[in-house]
């Protein structure tokens, strides 16, 4: 008996500290109005936009530093930020900029010409005395530059070495992003936690592994936020990042998880939804193997039933791509352009034509990765409509790392089909990259399934050196029209991009460059 | 007592550079490097050498291994590449995180199993014995991370008891309260599994040392059962019961990893799944080397209590 009433005093102990636990719980509070709180994916690498690559990163960056240019709203056009003007010489290689007179740095010190070719010299110039505050992994985005000079204290001219229509758009990438070379000289290695730009919100610390907090800067030239403070707060766990909008700890939360979209049906939920410059696409084999037939290529475009893998597996998440380039680069899509239908019985009769009813085939599927969405669900489901036709279909999943190191050097003597999924920032960058007969990989590129078409190539070199945006989009359409006749990749979607956010939130809207801007969002 | 702990702590050391040699070598091994992590899908095999030879990658192995175990031996554990800052101050700051979360999940197991043991033991076959026993079983059975995340289902989405995730409030006071509020769930959510096992194995060490004979003479000598079973015979099967607590320590500090993700915690179990994943190649050799050394040193400081309770094992 006394055993029992010793633990019955415990239990009553435990009892009572767990309710002075919950009596002092400041949880259920709500989040402050004018505070925003952002449900990330991961803690950001580092805050200096030279060093770093992911999309989760960019989210914070855009709000803290400013480009020469930027998107505008709703698009993927560029117009001016922290330059007000620029021309471009005749023959395409020298861009002279005017900058925005009278902007600081968050540090104080001023921005000018000189910051400028810092920043660029730092990420291009290995001599430079900040180059080893590095690695600047997307520096190549500006590979083309040959010398940045400053003219006088507010204009600045970039030398190219060869005519390069997507640097001004890579100028409004975050790669482009300009920092304070005073803050560099200050911190050198140490700069990526300790960031200064020109931006909308002005760091104020991080946390580690629990949030980066910015501040609305009063200064700022395109007029102070709306918003107090910004709060990035980590949370690698989709199912605990729901959990968290759920119970009010976060007011925002990006990458929602399709099968939760329905949790945030209610009033008090918001869901925002914009299409981005993302395709996702089965790079095939066009080398060797059945695929070296465009006509068994054609097939498996038939074969899969893409409505209902953005539909039912993505459950509407994604759209339908008919073609190599995103609709979301309006000014160089091909409007004409219809996907290929979902129709087995085409398919197998392009496959009897080919004289391959059976072909057996190798389908490289990851596990996860950056823009590709659900890759198992999805391999999955093309395995099988794959195989409804005559298909012999057989995956091999591997990790993200280890799959970008087995598709990447080509697909040769290893596989038929690989999934793959790209967002770039300009219609150039992925055909470019992943379509040339020059970007085989063996010559350094992407194309891991040997496609080669002359007049493709002939197109996109013309397409990167004219300076005339009409042009290219002409040159670009034509490229759709073939690159879909071709096949050399079965085109399956388009990722709608999404965020949920509380019924406090006000003004948000995601962009098309998928980057989170919140100078003009307000909190309730 | 001075030679015997002596002796433990040179034997941790070959230990120790084992561990170190094979975590260099299946991060050698593994597909996939760092520059292929970081650049993504822009991974040409031209960028990747170059950053690779940026990152000082691009050098023979045993070359690197002994670079880096110099620096080790020097308590420099290098620079992460992915988070762009010295690898010992990432670790520390993680594992003192770890430290609170699993140490108050060991506690919690430690007593909440023991004293489960001796009362299930004490009342062998009777109710409280059945009661412990299908409650035990259930904990056991249960995986930590699903408990975890039906923990935060019903106690902080549906009834708000307790905030959703992290170890401070973002807003207010960071002071006691606040961590009790945010460590209750995934202390408890750790604690369960090896509170089971802790209360199984007390069970039966207490079941054991209650038949001898002198438990029967203090018994016999008119002294309390209370005493009797908590003082004599508890003391007894300590020693049966501590070299398990040895091991569920290695438990609760690998469990911590699934638990710290569900409850984005922000401990090193988390932090090893990141840098793995990104292949933060120091990052995850100097977090594990860490965690094996405080390992091992916990079963050392474990052995030594163990001889401390009985003389016989010191030899």
């Amino acid at each position: 008996m006394k055993l029992l009433t010793m633990t019955r005093r415990a239990l009553l102990a435990a009892v009572a500290a767990s309710a002075l636990a919950i009596g002092a719980n400041p949880a259920a509070a709500q989040t402050p109005p004018g505070v925003l709180v952002v449900g990330q994916v991961a803690e950001p690498q580092a805050l200096d936009p030279h060093a770093v690559t992911a999309v989760n990163d960019f989210r914070i960056l855009m709000n803290v530093y400013d480009g020469l240019v930027r998107y505008a709203s709703g698009t993927l056009e560029v117009e001016p930020a922290l330059a007000t003007s620029w021309e471009i010489s005749e023959d395409g290689t020298v861009y002279t900029f005017t900058l925005r007179e009278g902007v600081s740095f968050h540090d104080g010190s001023a921005f000018n010409a000189e910051a400028v070719v810092f920043n660029f010299d730092r990420m291009l110039d290995e001599n430079h005395p900040y180059h080893d505050t590095g690695p600047f992994p997307l520096s190549f985005f500006f590979s083309a530059v040959e010398e940045v000079e400053a003219l006088d204290d507010m204009t600045v001219q970039f030398t190219l070495n060869a005519p390069y229509a997507p640097f001004l758009s890579n100028l409004a990438y975050p790669t482009g992003l300009i920092v304070s070379p005073a803050a560099v000289m200050e911190h050198g290695a140490e700069f990526g936690r300790n960031p200064s730009g020109t931006g909308a919100f002005v760091f104020e610390e991080w946390r580690a592994n629990e949030a980066v907090v910015v501040t609305g800067n009063p200064d700022y030239w395109g007029g102070a936020p709306a918003l107090e403070a910004v709060v990035f707060r980590p949370i690698t766990d989709a199912n605990t990042r729901v959990a968290e909008m759920l119970a009010g700890g976060i007011d925002m939360m990006v990458e929602v998880p399709p099968v939760a979209l329905s949790e945030f049906g209610g009033d008090s939920f918001q869901i925002v939804e914009q299409a981005g410059p993302h395709v996702w696409f089965l790079i095939l084999n066009a080398l060797e193997g059945p695929f070296a037939d465009v006509r068994v290529r054609q097939a498996a475009n038939y074969a899969i039933n893409k409505e209902a893998i953005v539909n039912d597996v993505l459950e509407g998440t994604a759209a339908v791509a008919a073609g190599p380039t995103p609709p979301a680069f309006a000014w160089a899509y091909n409007n004409d352009l219809e996907p290929y239908p979902y129709d087995p019985d085409r398919a197998r009769e392009l496959l009897a034509e080919a004289g391959v009813e059976n072909p057996e085939i190798t389908f490289y599927v990851t596990e996860g990765g950056s823009g590709m969405l659900d890759p198992v669900a999805m391999g999955t489901a093309i395995q099988a409509d794959l195989e409804a036709v005559g298909f012999d279909v057989t995956i091999e999943t591997y990790e993200w790392n280890t799959f970008l190191g087995r598709v990447n050097p080509g697909l040769e003597g290893e596989a038929d089909m690989a999934e793959m999924a790209w967002m770039t920032n300009d219609p150039d960058t992925l055909p470019y990259l992943a379509l040339r007969t020059d970007a085989w990989p063996d010559q350094g590129g992407f194309n891991s399934g040997y496609y080669s078409n002359p007049e493709v190539d002939a197109l996109l070199e013309e397409a990167r050196t004219s300076t005339d945006q009409d042009r290219r989009a002409e040159l670009y359409r034509q490229m759709q029209v073939i690159v879909q006749e071709d096949a050399p990749w079965v085109f399956v979607a388009n990722w709608v991009q999404n965020a949920v956010t509380s019924d406090r939130v006000e003004n948000f809207a995601l962009e098309p460059s998928f980057f989170l801007l919140l100078h003009d969002v307000v909190k309730n | 007592m001075g030679r015997y702990i002596l002796r433990r702590l040179l034997s941790a050391i070959p230990v120790l550079i084992g561990i170190s040699v094979i975590v260099f070598a299946i991060m050698a091994m593994i597909p996939g490097d760092p520059a292929t992590a970081i650049l993504g899908s822009y991974a040409t095999p031209e960028n990747v050498a170059e950053l690779n030879r940026d990152l000082g990658l691009d050098q023979p192995l045993v070359q690197r291994y002994f670079i880096w175990l110099g620096n080790l031996v020097q308590g420099d554990l290098g620079r992460s590449f992915n988070l762009n800052r010295p690898v010992l101050d990432e670790v520390l700051e993680r594992f003192n995180a770890t430290l609170i979360l699993a140490g108050t999940a060991f506690i919690l197991c430690s007593f909440l199993g023991i004293a489960a043991g001796v009362i299930s033991a004490a009342r062998q076959y009777g109710f409280a014995d059945k009661a412990i026993t299908f409650a035990v079983l259930l904990g056991i059975s249960i995986p930590s991370f699903f408990l975890g995340m039906m923990m935060i289902l019903i106690f902080a989405v549906n009834l708000r008891w307790f905030p959703v995730s992290g170890m401070w409030p973002i807003y207010g006071t960071r002071d006691i309260w606040a961590l009790i509020d945010h460590l209750t769930m995934p202390a408890l959510a750790l604690a369960v599994v090896a509170t089971g096992v802790i209360a199984r194995l007390s069970r039966s060490a207490m079941l054991e040392v209650l038949r001898q004979d002198f438990i029967r003479t203090a018994r016999a000598k008119g002294v309390r059962e209370r005493g009797i079973i908590w003082r004599h015979a508890l003391r007894a099967a300590m020693v049966s019961i501590i070299p398990v607590l040895g091991i569920q320590a290695g438990f609760v500090l690998s469990g911590a990893v699934y638990i710290e993700r569900v409850f984005q915690w922000p401990g090193i179990g988390q932090m090893l799944v990141d840098a793995i994943l990104r292949r933060d190649i120091l990052l995850v050799q100097g977090g594990v080397v860490f965690v094996a050394a405080c390992y091992v040193l916990f079963n050392i400081i474990v052995d030594v209590a163990q001889s401390l309770l009985d003389p016989r094992i010191k030899t």
